[in-house]
């Protein structure tokens, strides 16, 4: 059981968004999407969500295609979050996270208000409860909004759940950013599978399962954190000179931008540099390794 | 809790201003004599005046007022909704204008088309401005219409265009009209519960009853909605089936309503504004308390659109804009104080 994704294509205007890119999320792992601006990772979450149906290709959740699915069934499977949280209505917090209850079998008042208030406790916002959504300052609204969709799919159903997340870490803290993930992870450890388009690789060093990195449409790299994050692979997706730092004692190294000395002659590196300050026009990215 | 309470006492306020439209006219008729009177059906026949006056003349239009009043709010409510747009009227989408389009023509060019014979004469008008509505509607939701979905936006746009060239037709009929066309055209426009008799009533009442309890049914995907198209389709809303199902939901209601009582305006915009000023936007309460406060604020309204200029009466259109869009600026004014509202 795992929630599949395997587009050949995807074109909006005749231009390619997303390009053989295939995807898999497994029950309780996190998955963490990489990619510069335009990469097409937004494209290939709304494709997997269902909001968008790939020209080639197929989506398949739990081993069923995706478009066999009813919009409330598949509601119940997988929880969504997007980048952007417009809500001009003034709800308070507790009923804008109850608003992902509404596809779930409901049981009794009791116990949807409890999951409400764990769903805000987990994603940091407790406190904010009663409070009137519009008054919410960016970062507020995007845990507001993640405890949303954790609530949508907090109670264990017969097959596996999922959630996909669109830069739940864009208006956040750094503090808050990693409260976030870890508040996804407690998710994870319930079984639920995770996919969640991050844009710094530090995040997905320290709290993903499983990396892919995406660019121009296409997979770049995918597998565990530590084999696919490396300078080189970096450079070569940004287009910016990277670095990984490892302080002493730490397991975990640190992603910087930032030539390496001994590097800077290295080919690549020129190509990079020459790149970013668009020496080389409309210049395609190497082959993937 | 105020929200428990709220209900009966909505209920309990529309039946007393029912009674107080009832005891009050021209003719004053003490409470005590309403009730005989409303006794009639199950005893004896009316013999006073008092009773024929209630029962041919006030309480026709009592329950028109409910009626329509609920009618108008509540698809107000849910206009607001589908589009996430707190400004939505059914006027926005062409109903208002589409009719009053239709009504107009038939009052200025009735007796030349001889359209009376086709159907009895006082059925000819509110069929022809609930045509007019809901064909109107039609042209400017198909336009809307792009690949299976409807843009708010177009239909914003092609509503406007659809009103543009219905006032045009609505100032051409009434340049050509007789005075005393004119003068209907006039009383039409600005509304009037008092045309409407129990044969009217009882062919459009189920146009405006079925939504009422229609319309509540789909709350929940209501305030789904309020997240945003994709987001509610992301919790199990199937979005275009919803906005088909509510906006054919408030045609039939705004469309009955124009048909009997002609152009009302501002209930569908002020009601439902007021009723989110304490029970919050959560269509639960919103659908089911806009129908109850409309209702009740049309038939006071029609009482005192009775009694201000006695003998003859205001249009209750001219009544409920006077008062509707002061209020609408001050809630405006209220709203930009507190953001948050």
């Amino acid at each position: 059981m795992s929630y599949c994704a395997s587009v050949a294509a995807y074109a909006v205007g005749g231009r390619r968004l997303v390009d053989h890119a295939t995807l898999r999320i497994d029950p309780g792992s996190i998955h963490a999407l990489l990619g510069p601006n335009g990469a097409g990772k937004s494209t290939l979450l709304r494709l997997l969500s269902g909001e968008l149906e790939p020209d080639e290709g197929a989506i398949e959740l739990n081993g069923k295609p995706l478009r066999l699915f009813g919009a409330r069934e598949l509601a119940r499977q997988r929880a969504v979050l997007p980048q952007s949280h417009g809500l001009a209505f003034g709800f308070t917090a507790a009923q804008v996270v109850a608003l992902g209850r509404l596809p779930c079998a409901r049981r009794n008042a009791a116990a949807e208000a409890q999951i409400v208030e764990d769903a805000l406790a987990l994603a940091g916002v407790a406190g904010l409860a009663q409070r009137r959504y519009p008054t919410l300052s960016g970062g507020e609204r995007a845990r507001v909004q993640l405890a949303r969709v954790m609530a949508q799919v907090w109670e264990p159903a017969e097959t596996p759940r999922y959630l996909l997340l669109d830069e739940p870490t864009a208006s956040l803290d750094l503090a808050h950013q990693h409260d976030c993930l870890r508040a996804v992870r407690a998710l994870a450890g319930r079984g639920v599978g995770v996919l969640v388009i991050l844009h710094d690789p530090n995040l997905a060093l320290r709290h993903a399962d499983r990396v892919t990195l995406l660019r121009d449409g296409r997979v770049l790299a995918s597998g565990a954190p530590d084999a696919v994050i490396d300078e080189e692979t970096l450079t070569r997706l940004y287009r910016v000179p990277v670095r990984l730092l490892c302080a002493a004692g730490e397991a975990v190294p640190v992603v910087v931008v930032g030539e390496h000395p001994e590097k800077r002659d290295s080919p690549l590196f020129q190509e990079a540099k020459k790149l970013k300050k668009g020496t080389v026009p409309g210049a395609s990215a190497p082959p993937a390794s | 809790m105020r929200t428990l309470l709220a209900f009966p006492l909505m209920t309990l306020l529309c039946l007393a201003a029912a009674a107080l439209a009832l005891a009050t006219g021209p003719m004053d008729i003490p409470l005590s004599h309403v009730a005989g009177a409303l006794h009639f059906p199950f005893g004896t026949p009316p013999e006073s005046a008092e009773a024929a006056t209630v029962w041919q003349i006030r309480l026709p239009r009592v329950v028109l007022a409910l009626l329509v009043g609920a009618a108008l709010a509540q698809a107000g409510a849910a206009m607001q909704g589908i589009f996430r747009n707190p400004l939505a009227d059914p006027g926005l989408v062409g109903i208002s204008s589409g009719a009053a389009l239709a009504a107009v023509a038939v009052i200025v060019l009735g007796e030349s088309l001889n359209l009376f014979t086709v159907l009895p004469a006082r059925f000819v008008l509110p069929v022809a401005a609930f045509a007019g509505g809901a064909l109107a509607t039609a042209l400017v939701l198909r336009v809307a219409l792009v690949d299976g979905h409807t843009r708010v936006a177009t239909l914003l746009l092609s509503g406007l265009a659809l009103n543009a060239v219905a006032g045009a037709g609505i100032g051409f009929f009434s340049h050509v009209a007789t005075d005393s066309a004119l003068r209907s055209v006039t009383f039409w426009m600005f509304g009037s519960l008092g045309k409407a008799g129990w044969a009217e009533i009882a062919v459009a009442a189920p146009l405006l009853i079925v939504p009422l309890v229609l319309l509540p049914r789909e709350a929940h995907a209501l305030d789904a909605l309020l997240l945003g198209e994709a987001e509610a389709g992301h919790v199990g809303v199937a979005v275009e089936k919803l906005k088909r199902r509510v906006t054919t939901l408030v045609v039939l209601a705004a469309g009955a309503a124009v048909a009997l009582a002609g152009i009302v305006a501002f209930v569908g915009l002020i009601v439902p504004h007021l009723v989110r000023l304490w029970a919050g936007p959560g269509h639960r309460m919103l659908l089911p308390a806009s129908a109850l406060l409309g209702a009740l604020l049309l038939t006071l309204a029609d009482t005192a659109a009775r009694v201000m200029l006695s003998p003859t009466e205001l249009p209750i259109g001219i009544l409920t804009a006077l008062v509707g869009g002061p209020l609408f600026f001050a809630l405006l004014l209220a709203r930009r104080e507190a953001a948050d509202a």
